[in-house]
């Protein structure tokens, strides 16, 4: 691109961006290794010379975090695995099989993404309520499983793999099930990733939908009790509030560092070509 | 034949989940949506009719119209802030640089996505906090008067797209780097000899080839402006005063606080229909200023 471009001005910029862009996260990890008592004192710490770890222990005491982690981490694999298989089931269907309405069904399904949650809370939070579900976990993992994106995207990706398998299998007599366990599924592995690791970051960070669906501090997720951790902190002990954080981010930066490209993947694919 | 049986068999086995739940939790609430917005309910007494009460209510109502205006005001301003910033630092990084910088940089500005908007808004909150936030402490370092972040008005608007931008703009930044690695470096080259260098080359030639990526991630980034939640309330809870409260808050609060589920219908789809209004309207504008090629 544009060669002429004064490489100082360039790396300046790009430099002052990239500690915009870290450094309140490389704060908020710092403070989190001072002692509570200090953890407003200004200068803030920026290089910790003597990490404190108690505020990390001070978490697990304060609300019951082996819960709210184990509560995240049920929602967001069961739903994430939810995801993953019937978007890749459906998505093959409509990628691969024949049937009258198919694109019009699809079209329907391609319609619904449009629609903001906001929209439909209300609804699905009485529906939740009929079912008897209010205040559980499924409340949250129900409503999540069926993905209308999710199966876009495996429509796509099982568009683009050849149809000279299917067909090959088909001369030699396989049925439909053989066909797509033995030859398609194996090969959409990797697309499955994608919606898997996009409906993880979404639903480990999830707020909204907690907030409205749960109601008592037991069953609430992640991000959800340390938004109540800070409200019932105020502005004492920062360090504790912010050691929960950190806990947070790290299944999250974990999948980040291995899954980038998925993630990458999955977020641009609807918008290209 | 049985392969035609085993087909028929797979398509409803295999399309029943998705098909099903789409059912049940989208097309349901909409039709529900729809239904619900000329009632009035709390939940606890049965529904009663209203006809266009909830929605006459909503054009008399002071805080659903400053919330409409709020998410606004914060939809121009955060938005262009995305957009810009995004395609600036998606220059920077598709010009020349060693592989592993790209990657860096790549990295970094995607990494605030990848991260809860509640637990951004908490760290934030702290470092905006007009005593002993790290913000006004690198202020007042500088000689410039400290600013009360979250307890002013205006200033409570700044913090909530700030907030908003930092951990939103590595999407656009994603697809701009997309949209732009698409651009054939022999268009530089064959420009830069009819003179196009610099602003002008970016003007003129990277960004209506470039265009059709702009579309996409202005439509993209709108809409989710439009449904801006978790952040004004976990920051300010809408405050001070309505100052931040934006039209998805009105809707939580008329539903969950004030038991009035009809009337959170209705709000819900003046928003729906106003994102279909506002996204069609970027379509026709497309028609004037997008390129394809």
């Amino acid at each position: 691109m544009t060669r002429r471009l004064p490489a100082l001005a360039k790396y300046s910029a790009l430099f002052v961006a990239a500690v915009l862009t870290l450094g309140p996260v490389w704060w908020t990890f710092t403070t989190s290794l001072r002692p509570a008592a200090e953890s407003f004192s200004l200068p803030p710490s920026f290089f910790p010379t003597s990490p404190d770890f108690s505020s990390y222990a001070a978490v697990f005491e304060q609300i019951a975090v082996p819960l709210l982690v184990l509560n995240s981490a049920l929602v967001t694999g069961v739903v994430a695995i939810g995801q993953m298989l019937t978007a890749a089931m459906a998505g093959y269907v409509f990628a691969r099989m024949e049937f009258r309405g198919k694109n019009a069904l699809f079209a329907i399904v391609l319609s619904t993404m449009m629609v903001p949650v906001q929209v439909t809370i209300v609804p699905v939070f009485m529906i939740i309520r009929g079912m008897g579900l209010s205040d559980t976990l499924l409340a949250l993992i129900l409503p999540a499983i069926p993905t209308a994106f999710g199966t876009f995207l495996m429509r796509q990706y099982f568009l683009g793999l050849p149809l000279e398998l299917g067909e090959a299998a088909a001369l030699d007599g396989a049925s439909p099930w053989r066909t797509f366990f033995s030859i398609y599924a194996p090969l959409a592995l990797s697309g499955m990733a994608i919606v898997g690791v996009l409906a993880f970051n979404y639903h480990w960070n999830e707020f909204f939908r907690p907030l409205i669906f749960m109601i008592s501090e037991q069953n609430y997720t992640l991000p959800l009790g340390l938004v109540t951790l800070q409200g019932n902190l105020g502005t004492g002990s920062i360090s504790v509030v912010l050691a929960g954080v950190i806990l947070s981010m790290v299944p999250a930066v974990v999948v980040f560092l291995f899954g980038q490209r998925y993630l990458r993947e999955g977020l641009t694919a609807g918008s290209s070509k | 034949m049985t392969a035609d049986r085993d087909s028929a068999l797979l398509r409803w086995l295999f399309l029943a989940p998705t098909m099903l739940g789409i059912g049940v939790f989208v097309v349901l609430p909409i039709v529900g949506s729809l239904a619900l917005a000329f009632f009035r309910w709390d939940i606890i007494t049965s529904p009663q009719f209203v006809g266009l009460e909830n929605f006459a209510d909503l054009a008399t109502d002071r805080t659903v119209g400053i919330s409409f205006l709020n998410t606004a005001v914060f939809v121009v301003v955060a938005v262009a802030a995305q957009l810009v910033i995004a395609m600036l630092l998606a220059v920077l990084v598709s010009s020349r640089m060693p592989p592993w910088m790209r990657v860096f940089f790549r990295s970094t500005f995607f990494f605030p996505l990848v991260l809860s908007a509640a637990s951004v808004s908490i760290l934030m909150k702290y470092l905006f906090n007009e005593s002993y936030g790290v913000i006004n402490w690198l202020l007042s370092l500088m000689g410039i008067p400290t600013v009360p972040w979250l307890t002013s008005p205006q200033w409570a608007m700044v913090v909530v797209i700030a907030v908003y931008v930092w951990q939103n703009f590595g999407f656009s930044f994603l697809l701009f780097i997309g949209g732009l690695s698409s651009i054939p470096t022999e268009i530089y080259e064959a420009g830069s000899i009819d003179g196009a260098t610099g602003w002008r080359q970016f003007r003129h030639l990277t960004l209506p080839l470039v265009s059709p990526t702009v579309l996409v991630a202005s439509v993209m980034a709108i809409i989710s402006a439009l449904q801006v939640f978790d952040q004004p309330y976990v920051l300010t809870r809408g405050g001070p005063g309505d100052s931040t409260r934006t039209v998805v808050m009105v809707i939580y609060e008329s539903a969950f606080r004030e038991l009035e589920f009809g009337r959170a219908s209705a709000i819900g789809l003046v928003l729906m229909v106003l994102i279909m209004l506002v996204t069609a309207a970027q379509f026709r504008l497309a028609r004037r200023f997008v390129f394809y090629q």
